[in-house]
């Protein structure tokens, strides 16, 4: 972590603090370096405090840090909240033009006074382009190139038209002056350019479900806005016509989903997306993909409940309501991106096995996955294949829908080919209508949980053994704690991680196989009831005793883990 | 051509015997004859409810998905395969109570689908409580101290909502039903017809005799275009008060026809395949 130069730019909402946070993580990524941001802000469209962390680094990044080197303040309470953080060799860069009250800041931290108000209405008339200003200052400060910061606003406002792109360059531009003029010979290297950079993408794991999904060849979406994925719709909503899809904004969540069942069922490929409270609605879709074995994907990015919870910030809590929501049994298919490749890769994945085993898959995502932007190789898809499983595209005589086969799956059809069947919610025959003799509940449940065991033997992944194979402790844990764990064990030479992606069918035999012979277990989850260890408990029989649990809204930090794994005594 | 005997699944009608659900059924049926609905062409959606029985005995491929959620389901089928005619198979307690939010949002979208709402202003398959179409003061197992809601009115709702195809008929006018439900499916966008439909077993209010007594046919010089004329006469209700007929009929650009992506064929007839996405890669530099 010490090759890591951590800074936090804050402010209230409106004022474009994540869109500042984000260009300065472009500028980084441009000049080839790592980075990860962490974004914080309350339920609000105005005022409230706002913040993005980025943490730049050389040769790896992939957590937030609880410390910061340099704080950019546009208000007051970025100051009060985040003064304490700085100190010597840390920097604070704010606006001169306001009487802010400095008294809390360690007494050694450099201070970098910009009249940022002032620039900024000499450049656009506002006060609204001091972020602008602040970034040019910042640019110099931090060793960066003002050329990638000009072309990123160049790229970033270029659709509203000269005026605005110029004002903006205009702000950045007095900025970085001011900072060659005032602060010369302080120069932090932040953001030097590095030779031979590789192309990155700054992208987090709403784009990259989208993106995974247009890959995988989605047809046909429905999902209504809620925090934190509806960076999903829009990628997809800004891409549909270009390759030829349909994203539809339904009226509520049950619409979302029964409109992308009717779509599925009518030969789509299809996935929607929500967050708890959404799921929550969806649960009788979910229960109605299962009996009419219509394939669908759900993304669900979690934030902490119940009911609006903390609505904007991240949480692990829904683990046990996807393995279990709605009535009866039926196959649920549920993985957990730990990051955004991973986001990207089983978010393909997911329409495989949605269409393969003809049910709902769900992809957990937690809020920090689904915002905070990583530079990232560019995905890359080409080792996918598109299997779209059993399926049927002409008429065959005597064909029955839910034919009882071997592997619990049946031939799909698409309606409009000549095949009759029913796409039906009550239990049914074969053919699809309704039945409640013994033998169709019997067969035709035995067949759809079939699909299961099938699923687990062809398609499920282990989980994955970071660090060395003999370690002091095993930490276990999956989601977005990933990033603060490999962050963590740069420090932890001892410790290994076994991160689980699969949650149902559930890898027991290998999990069972690492943690039975590990010293010491230690289970990291952002919910009150670690619902994972209750999962390895269900499953393999072992219980952990050791727990980080959190369940405040805000990420697991590096610096708590590492604090964690000292204190354990073996 | 369909022949009625190609629509037999070869399972019996299980609603009670005069039930109005039986002249719906012979009445579609009739229609899927004479315009040639089969499984090559047609698809049905129904919720769940007595109506939702209908399925199992009408041999053209069909959803029977959730209560409530017909209409979503019918949506995304027709936006996935704009080829399909769509006919949703609803009743009032489905679409006008547990989906009524739906109800509103597909109108207002004007899908390209028919909506056939078996209204018999009771629950039947849950043995008889007041629904949403239940008069004020209704007794029931619900009710029976009177019902203190207010009446749904389908036909004021979908024409405030922006459905641009508003009809009503009696279920046992089947001859005139069969031919309301080909010009509902002729029209583009989303067609309303709510059928008056005895439940003989349930409701002793709403009977045969009923409407037989009470119901007329609009005028045919009556301007299905005036969107307040048809709103006043939906409105009509009571003792030989109960209009008949298409009361509103514009023309106006489907949901579907407004899609490009869909513009040149459904959507499903482009085979799954996997896309580059470099475009999308060189946005996030």
């Amino acid at each position: 972590m010490e090759d890591i130069f951590h800074l936090t730019v804050g402010g209230q909402a409106g004022q474009g603090i994540k869109a500042t946070g984000l260009t300065l993580a472009k500028i980084a990524t441009r000049s080839g370096k790592h980075v990860y941001t962490y974004t914080g802000f309350p339920s609000l469209i105005r005022g409230g405090h706002n913040f993005t962390q980025v943490s730049v680094s050389k040769t790896s990044v992939s957590g937030p840090s609880l410390k910061n080197d340099f704080l950019i303040a546009l208000d007051q309470k970025t100051i009060s909240l985040h003064a304490s953080e700085l100190g010597k060799g840390k920097g604070l860069l704010y606006d001169s033009d306001r009487k802010y009250d400095l008294s809390l800041v360690e007494k050694e931290t450099a201070l970098y006074p910009v009249p940022l108000s002032k620039f900024a209405k000499e450049a656009g008339g506002s006060e609204l382009l001091s972020n602008t200003v602040a970034l040019g200052a910042a640019v110099y400060l931090l060793s960066g190139e003002l050329g990638i910061l000009k072309d990123l606003l160049k790229e970033q406002f270029g659709h509203k038209g000269d005026e605005i792109v110029n004002s903006n360059i205009q702000a950045a531009q007095k900025g970085y002056d001011f900072a060659v003029e005032n602060f010369k010979d302080k120069q932090i290297p932040v953001l030097t350019k590095e030779e031979n950079i590789a192309p990155k993408i700054v992208a987090n794991g709403t784009d990259a479900v989208a993106m995974g999904a247009i890959a995988a060849g989605l047809q046909f979406a429905a999902i209504y806005p809620m925090s934190p994925i509806s960076n999903i719709l829009a990628v997809l909503a800004k891409y549909q016509e270009k390759y030829g899809f349909i994203y539809k904004q339904p009226e509520d969540e049950l619409s979302a989903i029964n409109m992308s069942l009717g779509a599925s069922f009518a030969g789509a490929r299809v996935m929607t997306a929500t967050s708890g409270g959404g799921f929550a609605l969806m649960s009788e879709g979910y229960g109605l993909a299962g009996i009419t074995e219509t394939p669908i994907v759900i993304v669900e990015g979690m934030r902490p409940g119940p009911a609006t919870g903390l609505p904007t910030w991240s949480g692990q809590g829904d683990l046990r309501f996807v393995l279990h929501a709605a009535q009866g049994d039926f196959p649920r298919i549920v993985l957990a991106a730990g990051d955004a490749e991973e986001s990207f890769h089983l978010a393909m994945q997911a329409f495989n096995l949605a269409e393969k085993y003809q049910t709902a898959v769900v992809l957990l995502i937690d809020k920090n996955i689904c915002e905070d932007d990583q530079s990232i190789t560019p995905f890359d898809a080409s080792s996918y294949e598109v299997n779209r499983g059993k399926m049927l595209f002409e008429k065959s005589d005597n064909y029955e829908r839910y034919k009882l086969e071997e592997d619990g799956v049946s031939t799909r059809t698409v309606p409009g080919v000549g095949n009759y069947f029913i796409g039906n919610s009550d239990e049914h025959n074969p053919v699809g209508i309704d039945s409640e003799e013994t033998e169709d509940a019997n067969s035709q449940m035995r067949k759809r949980m079939k699909k299961l065991e099938t699923c687990k033997s062809q398609d499920m992944q282990p989980p994955k053994l970071y660090g060395p194979e003999n370690a002091d402790i095993t930490v276990v844990s999956w989601g977005s704690n990933k990033g603060s764990i490999l962050e963590a064990m740069k420090q932890l030479p001892n410790v290994n991680y076994l991160h689980i992606s699969w949650l149902n069918p559930f890898p027991d035999e290998a999990v069972k196989q690492v943690l039975s012979k590990a010293r010491h277990i230690v289970n990291v989850e952002c919910n009150y009831s670690a619902a994972l260890a209750g999962l390895i408990r269900e499953k393999t029989g072992i219980e952990i005793a050791d727990h980080l649990l959190k369940y405040d809204g805000r990420p697991i930090f590096p610096e708590e883990i590492v604090e964690k794994m000292k204190g354990v005594t073996l | 051509m369909t022949q009625l005997a190609d629509l037999s699944t070869g399972c019996s009608p299980n609603w009670c015997p005069g039930c109005g659900d039986m002249a719906i059924w012979a009445a579609f049926k009739n229609a899927a004859v004479a315009k040639d609905w089969n499984n090559n062409n047609s698809v049905l959606v129904a919720g769940i409810g007595c109506h939702g029985h209908l399925v199992n005995f009408t041999k053209i491929t069909s959803f029977e998905g959730l209560h409530g959620r017909a209409l979503p389901v019918a949506s995304g089928v027709k936006m996935a395969n704009n080829r399909l005619n769509v006919f949703v198979f609803t009743g009032d307690g489905d679409c006008l109570a547990e989906g009524g939010n739906h109800f509103v949002h597909s109108c207002r979208r004007n899908h390209d689908i028919t909506v056939v709402i078996h209204d018999n202003a009771i629950y039947g398959l849950t043995t008889g409580q007041t629904s949403p179409r239940s008069p004020h003061g209704y007794k029931s197992k619900s009710t029976p101290q009177g019902n203190l809601d207010n009446p749904v009115n389908p036909l004021t709702l979908a024409i405030t909502a922006g459905a641009t195809f508003v009809a009503r008929e009696y279920a046992s006018h089947i001859p005139q039903l069969s031919e309301l439900f080909q010009k509902a499916a002729e029209h583009k966008g989303i067609s309303v017809v709510d059928v008056l439909q005895p439940c003989v077993t349930f409701n002793e209010l709403y009977t045969h005799e009923f409407y037989q007594n009470n119901t007329y046919y609009l005028d045919p010089s009556f301007d299905k275009t005036d969107k307040e004329q048809a709103f006043k006469k939906a409105l009509e209700w009571g003792e030989k008060q109960i209009p008949l007929g298409v009361f509103y009929e514009v023309d106006e650009p489907s949901y579907e026809a407004q899609i490009p992506q869909i513009g040149q064929k459904p959507l499903v007839d482009t085979p799954v395949a996997k896309r580059d996405i470099q475009e999308i890669i060189t946005d996030y530099r």
